[in-house]
């Protein structure tokens, strides 16, 4: 039934306007020795305008080719992805993507990476300059501006990561794990901050992470992948009301949100 | 007590750097005058020949002789330009071609095997037919000094390119870089250090490479210096030529040094500077 919607919104002119993404039956399976290895199989589903969604599951269930598909950065096997009414063939610039890791230039200051972006459009000057300092701020790192990145500990070089991927601005902002590397308390602190950024910068997100209790405090919706190759097993709503803290993690609608998941990929393994 | 020594040591430290910084400050002109001081002891106290180890002091009364006479600025002249061309050729070469066998592992499988066979041929072995082919003028200099800069130059770019991460090849994708954007906003300044690295052998590696064509046949240069003086039994202009060679290897590799330096400021530890 899900499957059959999706479809039909394949085309532009039924695309609801509130829908920005529509993915339809992904699969990617890479070439191997053996007749080749599937990684996704037949995932669906379409974002809403200035939505929040996590996408969890097990490591190694094709979350990050997801991603990567989604971003236009690798083809699909099978499916479409369309992204504001136009199929994704090659990474787009509405689309903004962070990586896992802060994945910054380390011969640029601070200032100098998160205008990339900019930079490669060939754009500069004092608007650059504005905006950049602007996403600094946003980011809370002022007076780090020309900071080389060997300087910054690992949450503030995320926090550049994802103010780089926020200068052009993005209608899609794709991030993979992006606090994946970061210790407990960081993680805590910058899931708090890019609720905060969201909020401020009206994006629609997709997130892959592989902790449950980050993607229920984030997300409006969650769907979960099963392990290789990855399905949709689980695709829910989270209807906590914002605004959201962690003490809500204690609540009791919160750990039933949080029993379903676990139950969902635990079901698969 | 303790801050006292605090400041006392952060005092020297503004003054002369970091410790490592002041032992190599006080090392080396110390040890540069024990050698000299050892070499003066061995020729007034003992019977070697002044043509065998002439004394410092007659090495320094040639150098002044030979500048008078303009023949030592004339051959390092002519050995400066070879260098420089060869280290130009043999870098501009090696760059590229290494550039292009980073990215095409095709063209790495065809070529490797020569390149690597090449590297096992002495230059000093095909100085004489470089010199058959080109003459015995500056060229085949140039030449051979190009060839013996060309291998690390071309190892370190290959490393270098392929060390770019993956990760920031996505990135630049994903913004929609242009293969030119991607060449000189990512690999050139994420290959700068090896690459630096290996400019730096090269700059050494020329000088020798100039010398050994000249060795072989030519009528000026350092190199033909050299063999001029030791045929006259003028050992004191061969330690003045030697010490040249020494001072045109070592600038060379301080300008690339520097140019390191002011390249790679954010690679700086703030705590060492």
């Amino acid at each position: 039934m899900y499957k059959l919607l999706s479809q039909m919104n394949i085309y532009p002119k039924m695309t609801d306007i509130s829908e920005i993404l529509i993915a339809s039956d992904i699969s990617k399976s890479f070439p191997n020795g053996n007749g080749g290895l599937s990684v996704l199989e037949d995932v669906s589903f379409s974002l809403d305008s200035q939505e929040f969604l996590c996408i969890v599951g097990p490591s190694g269930c094709g979350k990050t080719t997801l991603l990567k598909i989604l971003a236009g950065l690798m083809i699909p096997s099978e499916g479409d992805v369309i992204f504001e009414g136009e199929r994704v063939i090659r990474p787009r610039r509405r689309i903004g993507f962070v990586f896992q890791e802060a994945n910054l230039m380390p011969w640029r200051t601070v200032e100098d990476n998160i205008s990339l972006p900019l930079e490669l459009q060939g754009q500069n000057g004092s608007e650059v300059h504005t905006k950049t300092t602007d996403l600094i701020e946003l980011v809370g790192l002022s007076s780090f501006e020309k900071t080389y990145p060997r300087d910054l500990s690992g949450g503030m070089a995320q926090r550049v990561a994802i103010a780089r991927a926020l200068i052009h601005d993005p209608d899609l902002l794709l991030l993979d794990e992006p606090f994946g590397a970061l210790d407990a308390l960081t993680r805590e602190r910058m899931a708090t901050e890019l609720m905060r950024i969201w909020g401020a910068q009206k994006v629609t997100v997709v997130m892959v992470t592989h902790s449950i209790s980050e993607a229920i405090l984030l997300a409006d919706r969650i769907l979960v992948l099963s392990p290789r190759p990855g399905k949709v097993t689980l695709d829910l709503p989270i209807s906590l009301t914002r605004p959201r803290d962690l003490s809500m993690a204690h609540t009791k609608e919160f750990g039933k949100l949080a029993s379903r998941i676990r139950a969902a990929i635990a079901n698969e393994e | 007590m303790s801050t006292a020594r605090k400041n006392l040591s952060s005092f020297a430290a503004t003054l002369f750097g970091s410790r490592s910084r002041v032992i190599y400050l006080i090392s080396v002109p110390f040890t540069l005058f024990a050698i000299f001081l050892l070499w003066e002891g061995i020729t007034r106290y003992t019977a070697v020949p002044e043509f065998i180890l002439p004394s410092p002091g007659s090495v320094w009364n040639r150098f002044i002789s030979s500048i008078e006479d303009g023949s030592l600025p004339k051959h390092t002249i002519t050995t400066f330009t070879e260098v420089l061309g060869g280290l130009v050729l043999g870098i501009f070469v090696a760059a590229n071609l290494g550039y292009v066998l980073a990215k095409s592992e095709t063209a790495e499988r065809v070529l490797a095997p020569y390149i690597v066979a090449s590297q096992s041929i002495p230059v000093v072995a095909i100085a004489p037919l470089l010199i058959i082919w080109f003459g015995s003028g500056q060229i085949s200099k140039i030449l051979i000094s190009a060839l013996i800069v060309f291998f690390p130059v071309l190892v370190n770019t290959i490393v270098a390119v392929r060390s770019v991460p993956e990760d920031l090849r996505d990135l630049m994708r994903s913004l929609r870089a242009t293969s030119i954007q991607i060449f000189t906003k990512l690999e050139l300044p994420a290959a700068m250090p090896v690459l630096l690295g290996g400019l730096k052998i090269g700059a050494t590696l020329s000088v020798i490479g100039a010398v050994v064509g000249e060795f072989v046949a030519a009528d000026e240069g350092l190199g033909f210096l050299i063999n001029l003086s030791r045929g006259m039994y003028d050992t004191a202009m061969v330690f003045v030529t030697v010490f040249t060679l020494v001072a045109m290897a070592l600038s060379l590799y301080t300008i690339v040094a520097l140019v390191e330096l002011k390249v790679l400021a954010w690679r700086k530890d703030p705590s060492e500077s």
